[in-house]
């Protein structure tokens, strides 16, 4: 993977102070299990937050529910400064047409965001590709990407539309070292640039260096919650 | 930046463009709908030999009944690929709207089944030896809103059947009933039209109240359909 070109996805508008998304006692409950349980928490513009814990922990359901792909079944989450539009949204599944190119994906998406089809739009689209290192000429479809050059491009199409806010599950799964530690730069700039960005990994070790908060659930509980000068070894190797 | 400084037309386009550019590199839905209708014709033209009064009197029934069977074919793929990688999750965290995701459904599946019909219904003319002895620009007209109500109606359902566990199952149960109306004025306006006895203007009429109004819900509950978890 080549180094990542200058024309990478950064938030058109400056971050402010008010920019935070407030989670109010959030719970979720899916039959008889509580996947999210009364969870409060508040996330600031300009950081990295890092949701830890084993599957089912309830970290994706919490990342759903601030995408507004599913709602709490009791206690709020209230956007300041911020719009849904504005947000981006990593999943664990690809969120791609398999049977289009990379190029053509990201056009489409960028003309849900109000991007026309213009040579503006295509030249954002190609600059985005090229800040997670695909080439943008690349015709092939998707489906015969690797899974690391498709968790590159999911987090392409995330980037799309310069959000504000990044909702990233599992973006390094399947990812090469000199790939996450790639992206790790990327998101480490966008934070910079006054990006609010939560991500959800098992792998704290390649987020360990630029991620600003470390929050841990365990069974849909919010167990705790360091700065990154606070991680311990046990932390890392958990 | 949003989805409002952009037209929905724009985004209808860019599903519309999207569905079609799907459906040329996999041909799933037009392959195994052409196919499927291709073959309902086939047994029927074999299994029967009807004399040309009674081919006018029984083509309409089979026409249809073999299109509504081969759209639900394609009915079922349509939504199958947004599954597929849930990309439906991209959509609904987009600022786009729901409708311009329906209607491009609907536009993109009328033209997948009236591409099959449009190859499949001149077979059908030679294998029944059939004539139309009523006005045969009406046979068009009955086509296109025909046509429409089977894939307005068959989108929403099958959008409505998507997170179901057995969707290919559950479909043709929420589809033909409710197609019963649609489907006996196209009946009706085929045969008159065949076979030339009256005016097919009341089951068009019909035909087409039928369109206005499904499309309409359709447009109205799909935000809601697309949303449910």
């Amino acid at each position: 993977m080549s180094a990542p070109s200058k024309s990478h996805s950064l938030p058109a508008d400056a971050a402010t102070e008010e920019q935070r998304i407030a989670l109010d006692r959030v719970s979720k409950v899916f039959g008889r299990v509580a996947a999210v349980r009364e969870t409060s928490l508040e996330f600031i513009h300009s950081r990295i937050y890092v949701l830890l814990g084993d599957n089912g922990a309830g970290k994706s359901t919490l990342l759903r529910m601030m995408a507004g792909l599913a709602q709490p079944t009791s206690g709020s989450i209230t956007l300041h400064g911020y719009t849904r539009e504005r947000m981006g949204y990593m999943a664990h599944a690809s969120l791609l047409y398999d049977e289009l190119s990379g190029m053509e994906n990201l056009r489409y998406f960028a003309q849900l965001y109000g991007m026309a089809a213009n040579t503006d739009a295509v030249s954002r689209c190609a600059g985005v590709m090229s800040s997670v290192a695909l080439d943008p000429a690349l015709a092939t479809p998707v489906r015969d990407y690797s899974q690391g050059m498709r968790q590159r491009l999911s987090l392409a199409r995330a980037m799309v539309h310069s959000p504000q806010v990044l909702l990233l599950d599992e973006p390094f799964s399947n990812v090469d070292a000199a790939s996450a530690s790639q992206m790790t730069a990327l998101l480490s700039k966008l934070r910079h640039a006054g990006c609010l960005i939560v991500l959800v990994t098992h792998q704290l070790s390649v987020v360990k260096d630029v991620g600003d908060e470390f929050i841990t659930f365990r069974a849909g509980q919010l167990i705790s919650s360091r700065r990154r000068g606070q991680l311990r070894p046990t932390d890392i190797i958990q | 930046m949003s989805a409002s400084t952009n037209s929905s037309g724009a985004i209808l386009r860019a599903n519309l463009a999207k569905d079609l550019r799907l459906e040329w590199r996999s041909k799933d839905a037009l392959n195994a709908m052409g196919f499927f209708a291709l073959l309902v014709v086939v047994i029927f033209a074999l299994s029967f030999d009807p004399t040309a009064e009674e081919s006018r009197r029984i083509a309409g029934g089979i026409f249809w009944v073999a299109f509504l069977f081969a759209a639900v074919v394609a009915l079922n793929q349509t939504w199958a690929r947004e599954m597929r990688n849930q990309v439906l999750d991209a959509y609904r965290v987009s600022p786009a709207s729901a409708s311009a995701l329906f209607l491009g459904k609907v536009l993109g599946n009328f033209l997948f089944v009236g591409a099959i019909e449009a190859v499949v219904a001149p077979l059908f003319m030679v294998f029944y030896n059939l004539r139309p002895l009523g006005p045969a620009w009406q046979l068009i007209v009955v086509f296109l809103l025909g046509t429409w109500a089977l894939v307005a109606n068959g989108t929403f359902f099958a959008a409505l059947s998507l997170r179901t566990r057995n969707r290919e199952v559950m479909l043709p149960l929420l589809l033909f009933p409710i197609s019963v109306p649609a489907l006996l004025s196209m009946v009706e306006a085929t045969t008159t039209i065949l076979a030339g006895d009256g005016s097919a203007g009341m089951w068009m009429k019909m035909l087409a109240g039928y369109d206005v109004i499904f499309t309409v819900a359709g447009l109205l509950l799909f935000e809601l359909v697309m949303n449910a978890e």
